[in-house]
């Protein structure tokens, strides 16, 4: 195969493994949204807790590196389950200490809120975890599957942590979509996002439907946080910042308020951001997202697949 | 239950920030009944609604539903102790199908078979929405949007149904099939509290009537006698 092809090739993989991540972060801003009209700015910080977290427990576990097949059995799902709810709880408490007081105040108020817990928690972790680059040690294997299994001899790169990331995003995008789509409180979800007085009417404790949206949005990003410290092994105090930017930009390319757009938003930032790091220059990256969404906002300022106003709304 | 009413408002004080909305209502619903407000726009009405429902609270005054103070207790909460409605302007779940629509009106029960059961029983009222059961409620037309709304609100299996307006904005065919409706599901025992500003249409179906005007009850008796009354007649001929 023709070498340039295979290096696109690579690149596509590498814009859909950034995709998969920043889609669970994303959809933690698009469904917060969607249901209390907040642009949670901290919520990019709970994907650093969660990496922060679950590195914090696995070297009090300190598991064999890489984890055999027995530890990628039981206790990289423990890890995952523990770093979900506590994220997921964290992300819940936020809401009650910080943003649920303000419910009913003008819109800025917990916007600014937001901002504010976004800065504490970075100072935070600063102090926690130091303000250096953390390493996440190699608990994953990582095998170059089309050379160590099937002997190709290609420049493309698909690897078992590629095979795992997408194992563990793809099928929480698609358990969380089977949640708002058909269980009675994604439904409920669904319908306090669109009319909250009518869903009370209905018998719905919308306080607690708005508890339970910020516990699963916390739990993906701390899902993300993980997935992302063993499939890129180190990170920083301040790196729930830049995948919140990336992620809240997604959202709102895809529409935000919107499922679907979120993760649609995800792909193509990733897309984009993998293309442009490899065909341009890293540091043009930001320009050329950001370049993007402008214009996308001129043209289009309900995003791609509509915002909230549209009919896919969660 | 004995000699308490179903419902009994005592004396309720309601207020919108400053503004003074209901000066001391007294009301009461006997089980088995169809009262209905009567009054202008902006004489109460609503307020009534949204206070016996607790969305909003009153300052003073008690609502006892069953003998038991109800007046505090958060809405949501109250649909479990047997009070639903259909409020004003529907508030159907645009991007919810019909049937999620009836799910979310049954939210507080766990009763797999009766939920579906009495799906059956509104689609059974309705036909319309049983053709449209898997369309987005945004889609529907004003008159199905009603229907909906009140289906909705049967699926709470309330003791008290509170209709808010069910006929605004619907074609005069639409409105007597809406009021045939709630004639019908209160002779199967329900009782209902019927706001409207289609004051003769709801005379003609209550029992007992309420006037309002200016947040006070200036005339209380029985739909017929409402029906003959000088007052009444001039007020919803608009002759006032």
């Amino acid at each position: 195969m023709d070498l340039e092809l295979q290096f696109f090739i690579g690149q596509i993989i590498v814009g859909l493994t950034i995709g998969s991540y920043l889609a669970l972060i994303a959809l933690g801003y698009t469904m917060v949204y969607g249901i209390v009209e907040l642009i949670n700015f901290a919520h990019g910080d709970l994907f650093a807790f969660g990496f922060f977290i679950s590195l914090t427990i696995f070297t009090a576990i300190n598991p064999p590196r890489p984890l055999d097949v027995v530890g990628l059995l039981t206790i990289l799902p423990l890890i995952f389950v523990i770093t979900m709810l506590l994220t997921g709880g964290l992300n819940t408490l936020i809401d009650r200490v910080a943003y649920k007081p303000l419910r009913n105040a003008p819109k800025l108020a917990p916007l600014l809120t937001a901002v504010g817990v976004s800065f504490a928690l970075e100072a935070i972790y600063a102090i926690w975890v130091g303000a250096n680059q953390v390493p996440y040690p190699n608990y994953f294997p990582r095998i170059d599957i089309l050379r160590q299994w099937f002997g190709l001899d290609t420049a493309i790169q698909l690897t078992t942590k590629d095979l795992f990331l997408f194992g563990v995003t793809i099928p929480l995008m698609i358990g969380l979509n089977f949640f708002i789509e058909r269980t009675k409180i994604g439904k409920a979800m669904r319908a306090s996002a669109q009319d909250r007085e009518a869903a009370a009417m209905m018998g719905i404790n919308v306080n607690r439907i708005i508890a339970t949206t910020f516990f699963i949005g916390g739990a993906l990003a701390g899902a993300a946080g993980l997935v992302w410290g063993l499939y890129i092994n180190s990170g920083r105090f301040l790196m729930g910042f830049e995948a919140g930017l990336m992620a809240f930009t997604s959202a709102v390319l895809g529409g935000i308020g919107n499922i679907r757009g979120a993760v649609l938003g995800a792909f193509i930032i990733g897309m984009i951001k993998s293309m442009s790091d490899f065909y341009f220059e890293p540091s043009w990256t930001r320009v050329m997202i950001f370049g993007i969404l402008i214009l996308l906002l001129v043209f289009r300022p309900s995003g791609i697949l509509g915002s909230t106003q549209s009919i896919e709304k969660i | 239950m004995g000699t308490n009413p179903l419902l009994k408002v005592d004396s309720i004080h309601a207020y919108y920030g400053n503004i003074h909305a209901l000066h001391g209502i007294s009301l009461h619903i006997d089980e088995g009944e169809i009262v209905t407000l009567i009054g202008s726009n902006g004489a109460g009405k609503t307020t009534i609604i949204r206070s016996i429902s607790g969305i909003m609270h009153p300052r003073e005054g008690s609502i006892l539903l069953d003998g038991e103070p109800i007046h505090q207790v958060p809405a949501h909460a109250l649909v479990s102790k047997g009070i639903s409605q259909s409020p004003e302007g529907r508030r159907i779940f645009p991007r919810l199908t019909v049937l999620d629509n009836l799910e979310m009106g049954a939210f507080h029960r766990n009763d797999r078979p009766g939920i579906k059961a009495d799906i059956e029983m509104v689609y059974g009222l309705f036909p319309r929405l049983k053709e449209r059961t898997k369309q987005y409620a945004g889609t529907l037309s004003g008159g199905e949007q009603q229907m909906l709304a009140m289906g909705r609100a049967l699926m709470a299996r309330p003791r008290l149904l509170l209709l808010d307006e069910p006929s605004m904005g619907l074609a005069p065919v639409l409105v007597e099939n809406i009021f045939e409706i709630i004639q019908r599901i209160n002779k199967q025992g329900m009782t209902v509290l019927l706001v409207e500003q289609n004051a003769l249409m709801a005379l003609e179906v209550a029992n007992r009537g309420y006037v309002l005007q200016s947040g006070r009850i200036v005339l209380a008796d029985s739909a017929q006698n409402l029906i003959q009354n000088e007052m009444v007649r001039k007020v919803y001929l608009g002759e006032n």
